[in-house]
């Protein structure tokens, strides 16, 4: 059986994880290949490194990290954060990426997607969504970091990428972004029931329960965080017990 | 030990290599006809789509030499579907393969919403048989990532379900091939590249 997936993300800059992580003997918890390593061992299935560096350097040191985690790393893991070519994108999955996702640049030229997925297979493009919602709107997506808005429905924009030849979508609901109060269900359940490809529900997580409502109530097929796991909040092994117990299917 | 790995512009290698390199065994990506046929032995990876990789084959003339292979060789996702005699993949009329085993690769249907294509992420193996999955049970979980497949045969030595059985690995003779990503799937796809190292 097909189980539900849970993946960590790990932000990088300059080749480093940024945002403070907490971790008991890791000697350099900067180091994204430790903590990479640690997390796969733990049992998180998947794992995503988006890059924040905003330097002339990014896509020298972004290949450079790439073919590090994939020297070290034994499964899956997506790379994102401003990859806005087809070069680029080539250059990451030659280097070992076994996944690249794309978000500003495919909303800027749409036809991207078409052009990355007929290149390199949809199987290895993710399109990220950032989400928010507003009560005049409904929920719309997003650019830089949240900040601008783009005018486009998140359902219809995620449902057109899936046509472009997305293979899964990456779906961010700003609103919860960073409160803890779990997914967003509504806009995660309304995206995963317009596609026919895997979404991955991102935003808010903060007790084991958020996880549990998001695959059983918003038929998500993966749940990604970052600070619950970098601050040992939530351990993965103790998350993805909780669910199996609570009927959802897990590798353990 | 001499280990080929099938060079056809056949997508990411680079993490087939890795996984080789973390058991210490050096690879060659070769589509030298002679180095192939002098391995102990060859990995045939491959992501992407078939018909495009069935004309780089033929173009390398590679269709014509796998097929007379004599040692272990090991054939991962699109690898494995290569192997099959035909695809629907690729066009109206779809593409015709190596025909190395007698299969015929079709495309998953979504038949409920909670059935996406691709068929993506970890699922458990079942009806193992044979030396590559010695030490592995059923409990044991791979990576997949594909949107066609294997039906099940005689030729299959592992099932996976999604949400019916298919081939998630398949034999014949000196040809072993896998649908899951072996070298992405943890101890347990290390385990499994070790057991066919020591064919």
């Amino acid at each position: 059986m097909l189980t539900k997936r849970i993946i960590p993300c790990l932000d990088v800059k300059d080749g480093r994880t940024v945002k403070g992580v907490r971790f008991e003997g890791l000697r350099d918890a900067g180091d994204p290949v430790a903590l990479a390593s640690r997390y796969a061992r733990e049992g998180a299935d998947e794992l995503v490194f988006l890059d924040i560096t905003a330097t002339n350097q990014k896509r020298a040191t972004l290949v450079a990290l790439v073919r590090d985690v994939a020297r070290e790393l034994d499964i899956p893991f997506t790379v994102g954060g401003g990859i806005g070519t087809v070069s680029d994108v080539e250059a990451l999955l030659m280097n070992g990426a076994d996944k690249v996702s794309i978000n500003s640049a495919a909303l800027a030229r749409p036809e991207l997607i078409d052009e990355l997925a007929a290149r390199f297979g949809s199987q290895c493009i993710v399109v990220a969504a950032d989400a928010r919602f507003n009560d005049a709107d409904g929920w719309q997506v997003y650019t830089r970091a949240g900040t601008n808005n783009t005018g486009r429905d998140a359902v219809q924009w995620c449902r057109e990428a899936a046509e472009r030849g997305a293979g899964e979508i990456l779906l961010t609901s700003m609103s919860n972004d960073g409160t803890k109060d779990g997914f967003a269900l509504d806009i995660t359940g309304a995206v995963s029931r317009a596609v026919s490809i895997p979404v991955i529900a991102s935003g808010g997580a903060g007790s084991k329960q958020d996880f549990t409502n998001v695959f059983q109530q918003a038929q998500a097929d993966a749940g990604l965080a970052a600070s619950i796991f970098h601050f040992g909040e939530i351990g993965i092994r103790e998350l993805k017990e909780h669910l199996r117990r609570d009927g959802i299917p897990m590798r353990l | 030990m001499e280990i080929a790995i099938v060079d056809y512009k056949g997508g990411n290698v680079q993490s087939v290599l890795f996984a080789l390199e973390r058991l210490g065994v050096q690879a060659t990506l070769t589509a030298d006809h002679d180095v192939l046929r002098r391995a102990d032995k060859v990995l045939f990876p491959g992501e992407g789509e078939a018909a495009s990789a069935m004309k780089e084959l033929r173009v390398q003339g590679l269709d014509e030499l796998l097929p007379t292979l004599t040692q272990p060789f090991l054939g991962i996702c699109l690898g494995m579907q290569l192997l099959g005699r035909h695809s629907q993949e690729g066009g109206a009329l779809g593409t015709d393969m190596l025909g190395i085993l007698p299969f015929d690769v079709v495309r998953f249907q979504a038949a409920a919403p909670e059935h996406k294509v691709p068929h993506m992420g970890w699922n458990n193996l079942q009806a193992l048989r044979g030396p590559l999955f010695e030490g592995l049970s059923a409990e044991d979980y791979v990576y997949f990532v594909h949107s066609y497949y294997a039906p099940v045969g005689s030729y299959t030595i592992a099932e996976a379900a999604y949400p019916a059985p298919f081939s998630a690995a398949v034999q014949h003779e000196n040809f072993y091939a896998v649908q899951f990503h072996t070298e992405k799937s943890g101890p347990v796809g290390t385990r499994i590249l070790e057991n066919f190292l020591k064919l």
